[in-house]
């Protein structure tokens, strides 16, 4: 028999949601049978803006479309057009952005994991989280100059280079914030609290993850092995890593998955100061970009692709930014069918859900 | 420079739903749709991904054709589908979950349906000068 069912609003404004996403959730008793989402509230047109800026400047607007992921943003734009154009960017450059895209990997990955102890009404560990993360952003800030937007990426390489001496620090500091990332996981991993919170909870399987186009962590943590970073940008194909992944498919197992990450990138960035080679940091662009390309990057919450086309004036035809939240709601929809009513803003953030960026 | 192997293979409307189901068989995930103006028609992406191989089908279309929905086949496409529709006024068929417009709350109605203006700026003629010579933007 079944129950009277209700449909109970979430969001887009609610507590455990930094930004606006609004869930009609279809209720029988406590459990929770449908979840239709609907987003919008922030659409920005920033992808238009592309018309009106010259594909040089156009390097601001994408860095703005996240406060999150903004380096990786402006490095896959970049990315694109030196594609198109067949811009030779100076190996130093490619190390460059890499240590940067793991920073911001860094401290995406430990934003999330300070919200998510708060959303499971964990204080103190929410603020742990928060407290190595300001070690990171120090690191940021002390090399571009900016703690959330950089503005070091453009078009034929960086702006800004790093000195010996600052590469040796920065290598005995990230040290340091493994060290605290490694002790604050074992709470993650092992702390009833947290289990009883996320284990067996938001269950998604490997084949619902890769079939409805999961990306990151979300996906990893099903088991399934995407890691765009493996496609060879930038300088990946010299450094040592496997994606992490975790078959789970739960809360628990994605949390795991940006974690370990975590780690993980203190790893690529140790390795990528050991072997980042002298040199130009930056060549000129000379010209307009006239063809297409997907240019693919793996941000913190999974691929992100920013399509570009250009016909050969300075402003670009079209720039297409397909976000890892916007296709991570579908898996969302079918995580929270079954699930409980006090269970939807923990498996909600578990997909680590950036609708600024998902709605450019 | 790492340039990835990117297939972009064309084809019609009436064959979207058979090509998009090979690629499901395949084994390929559905990795985005976009939507592109061209002068009086849309340029539409299928990109799909299998073991990081990358390809795409193209369907160009006039500006009143409708498209059918590919939800059959992969159910997470809705949100390109109503994001399409939204943002450009293409009409989908039979999508499995249609927000009637509503999926982006816009201040106008498809605001990037429209091919964009040619708009000609006059540059007074020493900040052109400047420009020649400091070559730009850097």
């Amino acid at each position: 028999m079944t129950g009277r069912r209700t449909v109970v609003p979430f969001g887009p404004q609610h507590p455990v949601l930094p930004e606006p996403i609004h869930l009609d959730l279809v209720i029988e008793d406590e459990k929770v049978i449908e979840a239709i989402p609907s987003i919008g509230y922030v659409h920005r047109g920033l992808e238009k803006l592309v018309e009106k800026k010259d594909y040089k400047n156009y390097v601001y607007i994408a860095e703005r479309i996240c406060g999150i992921c903004s380096f990786i943003h402006s490095l896959g734009y970049c990315q694109g057009v030196e594609n198109i154009m067949g811009v030779e960017v100076p190996e130093r450059a490619h190390y460059l952005r890499t240590i940067w895209s793991e920073y911001s990997r860094m401290h995406s990955h430990l934003l999330w994991m300070g919200l998510f102890a708060d959303a499971m009404g964990f204080e103190n560990l929410f603020m742990n989280c928060w407290r190595i993360r300001e070690q990171v952003l120090d690191m940021m800030e002390e090399t571009t100059g900016g703690r959330v937007i950089q503005g070091s990426c453009k078009v034929g390489g960086v702006r800004k280079d790093i000195s010996v001496a600052k590469l040796k620090e920065m290598s005995e500091r990230i040290e340091k914030t493994k060290a605290d990332v490694e002790e604050i996981n074992h709470v993650f991993f092992d702390d009833s609290t947290v289990i009883h919170r996320t284990k067996g909870i938001g269950y998604l399987s490997k084949d619902d993850a890769y079939h409805l186009g999961a990306v990151g962590p979300t996906a990893r943590g099903c088991g399934v092995a995407i890691d765009i970073r493996k496609t060879g940008y930038a300088a990946y194909p010299e450094l040592d890593f496997e994606p992490v992944v975790e078959s789970g498919g739960d809360c628990y197992s994605r949390c795991m998955v940006r974690a370990k990450e975590v780690v993980q990138s203190a790893d690529l960035i140790r390795q990528a100061i050991e072997k980042i080679p002298g040199g130009d940091i930056d060549v000129k662009v000379k010209g307009n970009p006239e063809g297409e390309y997907f240019s693919r990057v793996e941000q913190p919450r999974g691929e992100c692709i920013h399509y570009l086309k250009g016909n050969g004036k300075k402003f670009l035809v079209r720039e297409r930014v397909r976000t890892p939240t916007l296709t991570n709601i579908p898996p969302l929809v079918r995580m929270l069918a079954g699930c409980e009513m006090a269970d939807v803003p923990v498996i909600v953030l578990t997909i680590d859900p950036c609708i600024g960026c998902a709605e450019r | 420079m790492t340039i990835e192997e990117q297939l972009i293979t064309e084809i019609t409307v009436e064959s979207l739903l058979e090509e998009v189901k090979t690629k499901s068989d395949a084994g390929y995930r559905l990795v985005q749709i976009g939507c592109t103006r061209i002068e009086d028609a849309f340029e539409i992406n299928y990109s799909f991904e299998k073991d990081y191989r990358f390809e795409n089908l193209r369907v160009t279309i006039g500006e009143d054709v409708r498209m059918p929905s590919i939800s059959d086949i992969y159910w997470g496409s809705f949100i390109y589908e109503n994001e399409m529709h939204d943002l450009y006024g293409i009409g989908v068929d039979g999508m499995n979950i249609d927000f009637n417009g509503y999926l982006f709350k816009t201040s106008i109605p498809h605001p990037f349906r429209d091919a964009p203006a040619v708009t000609v700026k006059k540059v007074p003629k020493k900040m052109d000068e400047e420009n020649k010579t400091s070559g730009g933007e850097e």
